[in-house]
C-alpha cells in the first residue's frame, strides 16, 4: 500500500473514532443528567422524578428528623412559597440556615426527600463582595 | 495609606500600558527600546508588589479603614491568616493575579534578556497587555478595588471564614494562581513566535520551562486542594468534579499535552500547529479557570461572588480565542512539519497518543463540567452531570494514560526495531504479569475491573521506569567506573531533564494507584452510637468511649473520643464539631455560638496501607436549649424586673447602676461577660452528662496516603527537571541562537548514545539514526 494512502485510511479511523466517542459522550450525557429546579418549580413537579434541586434553606427551619435533619427551602432569590425537605446521611460543615444548598432527591408527598451523599452547601465567604453576617 | 495604594495601582497600570507600548515600538530591533521596555516591566513589578506590601501591612497591623481587610480579617483572626486573607476576597485575588504576573514575566523577559531579539517584543507586549487588563480592572471595574475605604472606620472586622483557617488552603490559592498565570509566558512567546513567523523550536526551549513551573503550580495546587478537601470539610473525599475543581484540572491536562508535544517539535519540528493550539487552548482554559469563581453560571460548591468582574474576563476570552485561532491559521504555510513521523513504534508517536487522550479526557471534563449551560440551550432547562457520569469516561481514558506512561519513556525516538522493543518491554510486562497474577489470587481486586487494570498497568510503567534508571546507571558505570549510587547519581544529573520526567512519571503512577484503590475499596459508612455502645467497620471494633466538650471564646466545641481496635492493634481518635460564635456584629448570647458557622474536626490515622477517617455530628439540641433559656435568663436578670430571681440582684444592681452612670458601664459589661463564659463551661460540662447519641461517619480509605505521597514525588521530578545544569549556572545560557541550535542537536546526538548505551536502541537502530543526526548537526555547523 502506497504511503499516501495509508495515512488517509489511518485518518479517516481516527475521525470515525472521535466521531463515536463524541456521540457516546453526548447521547450518555443527555440520558445521565438530572434536571435542575428551583423549589417554587418543585411544588408543581412529578413526584418519584429526579431532580436537582437548588435553593436557599429557611433560616430556623432546620430540626433533627430521625437520623437526618428535616428543613424548608426558599428559591434562591428567596421568593416564591417553600418546600419541605427531608435529608437523611452527612451534613456539610458549612450547612445552616440562610445557605444556598444544591440537593439530588425526589418528590414524595409532597415532601422532597434528598438522596444521601448529594447535599452540597455553598462556601459563603469566598469572593463575596458582601457581607453575608 | 489607602490613597497612596491607589495612586501606586494607577502608576502600575501606566507602566504596564507604556512597557506595552515601548516594546512594540521597538518591534523591529531598537534594542534601546526593547531594554527600556523591559526595564518598565521591572518597574511594574516594583509597583504592584508595593500595592501588595500596602495591604498586607494594613492586615496586619488591623486597619479597618481598608475596606478588604474589614471584611476578610478581625482582631482575633491568627496572624498567619491575617497575611493569607488577602486571596480570600476578589479583589484581593485580582491582586494576587496582577503580582504574580509581574513576577513570571519580569522572570522571563530577565532569562531571554539576550535572546530571541525579533519575538520578545512581541511577547513582552502580550504579557503587559494581560497585565494591563487586570490591573485596569481592580482600577475601573465596580467593588474590586482593593483599596476602598469605610468611614467611619469600624472598630473590628468580620473575620476569616473558619472553613478556611486551615494551612493548605492558604498556599492552595496562590498555588493555583500561579499555575494559570504562569502560563501567560509560554502563550505570549507562542504568539510572539507566530506574529513574526520565528516558529522553529527556540521558542519552546526558552519558555518550557515557564510551561514546567506553572504545570508544577497547578498540579500541586490541585493536591492541596484535594487535601484540605479530605482533612478539613467532613465530607472524606478529595475530589467531586465540581465546576471550580474542573476548572484547574482541564488546562492541567492540556499542559501535560504541551510538554511532551514540545519534545516532539523540538526534536523533529513536528506538531507545531498542535503545539500553538495546546497553548492557546491551555491558557484561555486557565482564564477560564479565573473567570469561573467569578461567576454564577455553574452551580458549585465554591461560592461564587457578585459578577461584576465576570464580563470583562469573558471578553478577554473572546478576543484571546478569536485572535489566535486567526493568527494561527494565517500562519498555517510557516507551520508546516519538517518531518513526518518515521515510525508507528517510536516514542514521538507515542507522545501524539499520549496526546490524543490527554485532550480527549479535556474535552470530556469540559463537556461535563459546562454540561448545564448547553442543555438549557437544547432543552430549556438546566440540567447537571454528576461524578459517575464522569467518572465513565475519565476512570478508562486514565488506565490508558498510565499505560503509556509506561511504554513512552522505553521507546527512542524516530524508530525501534523488534529486537530493541522486545529487549526493554520484557521485564515490565513480566512484573506486570506476576502482579495481575498475585492480584487475581491472594485479593479480590479483580471485582473491581478498572481498578485491578489500572494496578496493572502501574506495575508495568513503574518497573519500565525503574529499569530505566537501573540500565542507564549501568551504561554510566561501563563507560566510567565507580559505584552503582554513584553512577546513578552521574547518569541522573548529567540527563536532568530526561530523568527529572521519569520520576514525575512515577510520581503521576503512584498517585494514580492511590486514587484507583481509594476510590473502588472504600468502605464508608454512617453509624450513630451512644457512649459505651460499638459497633463494627470493616473488620474494625469502633467504641464511642465519651462525648467531649469544650467552650472558648470563639467557638463551642461537642466531640466525642473514640477507640478502635483490629486485632492487637488499638488507638483513640477525637473527632469534633466546632460552632463558632458569629464575628463582627453585636455580642449575642451564648446561644449565639449555635447561629454561626460550624466546622468538622476530623480524626484521622492514617497509614501506608489504609487511613481511618471519621467526623461526627453530635446531637446537640438539648444544649441548644439550655444555652438559649440560659439566655433568657441573663436577660431578665439584666432588666431587673419584677420577678427577678434572687441570685440575678448582684447583677442586676450593677446594671442599673451602669444605667445612671455610663463610666461604669466596662466594669458591668466585663462582669456579664464572665458570667456568661462561666454559664457557657456549665453548658458544656452538661453535654457530656447528655448520654445523647451522635453520629458518626467512619471511613476506611486503602492506600490514600499514596497520593500525597507520589505528589511529593511528582514534585521532586520537577525540582530535577528544572535544576539548572552545571552550564546554565555559570552563564553560558548567554549565547546565540546558532549555538543554541547546535547545543540541542549535541544533546540529541548525547541522547541516542545513552538509549544506545542502556540497550534501548539496537546496535543497528543506533548506527542508523546516529549517522542521521551527525549529518543534521553537520548542517547546523555548515549555517553557523
Amino acid at each position: 500500500m502506497d504511503p499516501q494512502r495509508k495515512r488517509k485510511i489511518r485518518l479517516v479511523v481516527a475521525l470515525s473514532v472521535a466521531v463515536l466517542l463524541s456521540v457516546a459522550l453526548i447521547y450518555t450525557s443527555f440520558s445521565a443528567s438530572t434536571e435542575a429546579k428551583e423549589p417554587s418549580q418543585l411544588l408543581t413537579a412529578a413526584p418519584g422524578t429526579s431532580y436537582e434541586m437548588t435553593g436557599k434553606v429557611v433560616r430556623g427551619s432546620v430540626r433533627d428528623h430521625g437520623s437526618g435533619i428535616a428543613f424548608r427551602v426558599v428559591d434562591r432569590d428567596g421568593g416564591g412559597r417553600s418546600l419541605p425537605v427531608t435529608y437523611t446521611g452527612t451534613v456539610p460543615d458549612p450547612f445552616r440556615g440562610g445557605r444556598e444548598i444544591v440537593l439530588t432527591g425526589s418528590l414524595q408527598n409532597g415532601t422532597f426527600v434528598g438522596e444521601p451523599e448529594t447535599l452540597i452547601t455553598k462556601c459563603p465567604s469566598k469572593f463575596t463582595t458582601k457581607s453575608d453576617a | 495609606m489607602p490613597s497612596l495604594g491607589s495612586a501606586l495601582l494607577a502608576l502600575a497600570f501606566l507602566a504596564a500600558v507604556s512597557a506595552a507600548v515601548i516594546a512594540l515600538a521597538g518591534r523591529n530591533g531598537d534594542r534601546r527600546r526593547v531594554d527600556l521596555s523591559r526595564r518598565v516591566v521591572y518597574l511594574f513589578c516594583g509597583l504592584i508588589t508595593a500595592c501588595v506590601a500596602i495591604i498586607e501591612l494594613a492586615f496586619a497591623g488591623n486597619d479597618f479603614s481598608f475596606n478588604i481587610v474589614q471584611q476578610h480579617s478581625s482582631i482575633e483572626t491568627p496572624t498567619f491568616y491575617k497575611l493569607a486573607a488577602m486571596w480570600s476576597s476578589q479583589e484581593g485575588s485580582l491582586l494576587l493575579w496582577a503580582w504574580v504576573l509581574s513576577i513570571v514575566s519580569s522572570a522571563a523577559l530577565y532569562a531571554t534578556r539576550n535572546k530571541l531579539r525579533e519575538i520578545v517584543p512581541w511577547a513582552t507586549a502580550v504579557m503587559m497587555g494581560v497585565a494591563a487588563f487586570f490591573t485596569g480592572l481592580m482600577l475601573f471595574a465596580p467593588d474590586v478595588d482593593p483599596f476602598a475605604t469605610l468611614s467611619p472606620v469600624p472598630s473590628d472586622g468580620i473575620g476569616l471564614n473558619p472553613l478556611l483557617q486551615h494551612p493548605s488552603m492558604m498556599i492552595h490559592p496562590p498555588m493555583l494562581y500561579s499555575g494559570y498565570v504562569s502560563l501567560t509566558v509560554p502563550f505570549a512567546f507562542a504568539i510572539g513566535a507566530l506574529i513574526t513567523r520565528r516558529l522553529d523550536a527556540e521558542w519552546l526551549r526558552s519558555t518550557r520551562r515557564f510551561a514546567l513551573i506553572a504545570w508544577a503550580f497547578l498540579g500541586f495546587g490541585l493536591l492541596l486542594g484535594a487535601r484540605w478537601s479530605y482533612t478539613e470539610l467532613g465530607w472524606g473525599g478529595y475530589w467531586a468534579w465540581d465546576p471550580v475543581e474542573n476548572a484547574a484540572l482541564m488546562p492541567w491536562l492540556v499542559v501535560t499535552a504541551f510538554l511532551h508535544s514540545i519534545m516532539v517539535q523540538e526534536k523533529r519540528g513536528m506538531l507545531k500547529v498542535w503545539n500553538a493550539s495546546l497553548i492557546v487552548g491551555s491558557f484561555s482554559l486557565a482564564l477560564l479557570g479565573t473567570f469561573l469563581v467569578r461567576s454564577g453560571v455553574l452551580q458549585s460548591i465554591h461560592a461564587f461572588g457578585d459578577n461584576t468582574v465576570g464580563p470583562y474576563i469573558l471578553a478577554l476570552i473572546a478576543v484571546v480565542l478569536i485572535g489566535s485561532t486567526a493568527l494561527i491559521v494565517s500562519r498555517l504555510d510557516d507551520l508546516r512539519s519538517e518531518k513526518r513521523i518515521d515510525s508507528l513504534v517510536s516514542r514521538e508517536s507515542v507522545f501524539l497518543v499520549n496526546n490524543l487522550l490527554l485532550v480527549a479526557l479535556t474535552a470530556v471534563i469540559f463537556w461535563g463540567t459546562f454540561f448545564p449551560l448547553i442543555s438549557e440551550l437544547f432543552t430549556g432547562d438546566k440540567a447537571s452531570l454528576a461524578a459517575p457520569w464522569f467518572d465513565r469516561y475519565t476512570t478508562p481514558l486514565a488506565i490508558l494514560l498510565v499505560l503509556f506512561t509506561g511504554i513512552g519513556p522505553l521507546l527512542a525516538w524516530r524508530r525501534v526495531s523488534w529486537a530493541s522493543a522486545k529487549s526493554v518491554f520484557l521485564v515490565p510486562a513480566i512484573v506486570a504479569g506476576i502482579a495481575a497474577l498475585v492480584l487475581a489470587l491472594f485479593s479480590d481486586v479483580t471485582h473491581k475491573p478498572w481498578a485491578f487494570a489500572l494496578f496493572v498497568f502501574a506495575a508495568f510503567a513503574l518497573t519500565g521506569l525503574g529499569q530505566e534508571f537501573w540500565r542507564g546507571a549501568a551504561a554510566r558505570r561501563k563507560l566510567s567506573g565507580g559505584s552503582m549510587p554513584a553512577a546513578l547519581v552521574a547518569v541522573v544529573s548529567r540527563n536532568r531533564r530526561r530523568y527529572g520526567g521519569y520520576i514525575v512519571h512515577i510520581g503521576i503512577a503512584v498517585v494514580l494507584i492511590g486514587i484507583a484503590a481509594s476510590s473502588s475499596f472504600q468502605t464508608n459508612r454512617d453509624v450513630t452510637l451512644k457512649p459505651g455502645q460499638s459497633t463494627v467497620v470493616d473488620g474494625r471494633k469502633i467504641t464511642y468511649v465519651k462525648p467531649t466538650a469544650s467552650v472558648s471564646r470563639l467557638a463551642f466545641s461537642a466531640g466525642a473520643l473514640l477507640r478502635i481496635e483490629k486485632g492487637d492493634q488499638t488507638f483513640t481518635l477525637s473527632p469534633s464539631t466546632r460552632y463558632y460564635r458569629l464575628t463582627g456584629a453585636a455580642p449575642t448570647g451564648i446561644a449565639g455560638f449555635f447561629d454561626g458557622q460550624s466546622d468538622s474536626e476530623i480524626g484521622l490515622q492514617a497509614g501506608l496501607g489504609h487511613d481511618f477517617w471519621t467526623a461526627v455530628r453530635p446531637d446537640i439540641s438539648a444544649v441548644e436549649r439550655r444555652a438559649r433559656a440560659a439566655d433568657k435568663g441573663f436577660e431578665s436578670c439584666v432588666s431587673g424586673a419584677p420577678g427577678t430571681p434572687p441570685q440575678c440582684k448582684l447583677v442586676a444592681a450593677t446594671m442599673l447602676r451602669a444605667r445612671a452612670n455610663p463610666s461604669l458601664r466596662p466594669a458591668a459589661l466585663a462582669l456579664i461577660a464572665k458570667l456568661q463564659d462561666a454559664t457557657a463551661q456549665n453548658i458544656a460540662k452538661s453535654y457530656l452528662a447528655d448520654d445523647s447519641p451522635a453520629t458518626f461517619k467512619v471511613i476506611v480509605n486503602p492506600l490514600v496516603t499514596w497520593m500525597w505521597i507520589g505528589g511529593l514525588i511528582a514534585l521532586l521530578g520537577v525540582f530535577v527537571a528544572l535544576w539548572p545544569s552545571r552550564g546554565r549556572r555559570r552563564g553560558a545560557f548567554v549565547r546565540t541562537e546558532g549555538d543554541a541550535l547546535k547545543e540541542a542537536k549535541y544533546r540529541e546526538i548525547r541522547d541516542a548514545e545513552l538509549d544506545h548505551a542502556a540497550g534501548k536502541l539496537s546496535d543497528e537502530d543506533f548506527a542508523l539514526l546516529d549517522a542521521e543526526l551527525r549529518k543534521e548537526a553537520v548542517q547546523i555547523l555548515d549555517r553557523v
